[in-house]
């Protein structure tokens, strides 16, 4: 087989988050409406490669998608060894808009999944002038703890064979084993604590059920997809968000579960293209100026 | 009717890969299905008993997973539906509970995982 070049480019941008200095790693590919990603915890970038290798996708969208600071290239900033990492509400909103505001992006629509499909709510509600709407993937206004999630990060059990332990059944058992398996790897390489540090955000302080009625669809178009065979952000979690925020749209996927553009892009695809098209319909709308669809 | 006996039977044919995965567990756990419990014996990765927690006066282990009769049935149709294809989602439902020292369970999650999903395949 001859060799192949994908259409993605990576490079690091220097950004101030909290008044420190981070390496952020970012990769883009395609060209047209920014499309800004938002991966899984404990995970980072590789997720959205479905999305950035789909042609359909690249000839409408410049697609965007970094590392949280922690998570996969973006190194933790310097003293992190003499902190405990814990990903917060506010902090996540500003590293989101301190990397539109680095890259210049015009009004991007904002894809997430789970935290990210969290976050995508919280920017949403707050800062609607500096999007031009949202995707949450397995997005839910909160979720308690199911799990001790110590486990998650202590010496004595391996942090990458216990992370991805804990999310392998997340994955539809339909999806393909090498998707799957990949999905697996990028929670297996995760640094000690990041995974925990994220889910203190999923479980405890992003709690964004009472700030979904702030949402006004009019100023930022809000599609969430979620696939049926997850049970942290179940599609009633998602059925919950729909009828909290007015206007927005809801699809139950069959056949994927909490990472669906990882573990099984083909499937996803069917799902995430069309809404793309909506939510780009519905971006073009909102920038004219003009009524709702 | 497909006891539980019956039902892990099939732990015996664990494939080597995921036997190797294990190597470091050797403990006994119990399976709390109601009506009928089930103590499984691994040494260095490989089933190596299961017996009918009945028969024995003063059964030991070192950790316990208990679900409801029905919840375990769920959990191993060979093809389950959400909620019931996986132990996290189990626990998600507060329809599972692991008691004792989880420490052999947590750290060697995906050798546990694969290993009682194997009933399904049966």
């Amino acid at each position: 087989m001859a060799a192949v070049v994908e259409p993605i480019t990576g490079r690091y941008v220097r950004v101030d988050i909290g008044g420190v200095t981070h390496r952020v790693y970012v990769e883009q590919a395609g060209s047209g409406v920014p499309l800004l990603c938002l991966h899984t915890a404990g995970a980072d970038t590789r997720q959205f490669r479905g999305v950035m290798n789909d042609d359909e996708v690249l000839n409408q969208c410049r697609v965007v998608t970094f590392d949280l600071p922690w998570h996969g290239k973006s190194s933790p900033p310097a003293g992190w060894h003499d902190t405990t990492y814990q990903l917060t509400a506010s902090r996540y909103s500003e590293i989101v808009v301190a990397i539109i505001d680095a890259l210049d992006l015009d009004r991007p629509i904002v894809m997430g999944c789970s935290i990210g499909g969290r976050e995508v709510l919280y920017l949403a509600a707050d800062h609607a002038d500096r999007i031009g709407g949202v995707i949450g993937l397995q997005s839910g206004g909160h979720v308690d703890p199911y799990y001790d999630t110590e486990w998650l990060n202590r010496p004595d059990v391996h942090g990458g064979l216990v992370c991805a332990g804990v999310v392998s059944g997340l994955i539809s058992p339909t999806a393909p084993d090498s998707e799957r398996w990949e999905t697996l790897w990028h929670y297996m390489q995760g640094g000690p604590g990041v995974f925990q540090g994220d889910l203190y955000f999923y479980k405890i302080d992003g709690d964004v059920r009472d700030r979904l009625a702030a949402i006004d669809t009019d100023r930022c178009p809000v599609f969430l997809l979620t696939g049926e065979y997850d049970y942290s952000c179940t599609p009633d979690d998602t059925l919950g968000v729909r009828k909290s925020v007015v206007g927005s749209h809801a699809t139950i996927m069959s056949g994927l579960g909490h990472f669906p553009m990882s573990e099984d892009y083909e499937r996803f695809g069917t799902y995430f293209r069309s809404t793309l098209t909506a939510a780009l319909a519905e971006r073009e709308r909102l920038l004219d100026g003009g009524e709702p669809a | 009717m497909t006891t539980l006996a019956d039902r892990l039977r099939s732990l015996y044919t664990l494939d080597d890969r995921t036997v190797e995965s294990g190597r470091y567990v050797s403990t006994t756990l119990l399976i709390d299905a109601g009506a009928e419990r089930a103590l499984v014996t691994i040494d260095a990765g490989r089933v190596t008993s299961v017996t009918d927690a009945a028969s024995r006066v003063m059964p030991g282990w070192q950790f316990a997973l208990r679900a409801p009769a029905d919840e375990w049935e769920a959990f191993w149709a060979a093809t389950p539906r959400p909620g019931s294809h996986d132990l996290f989602a189990l626990l998600r439902r507060k329809q599972l509970r692991v008691e004792g020292d989880l420490h052999p369970f947590m750290s060697n999650l995906l050798y546990f995982k694969a290993l009682l999903a194997l009933p399904r395949a049966a």
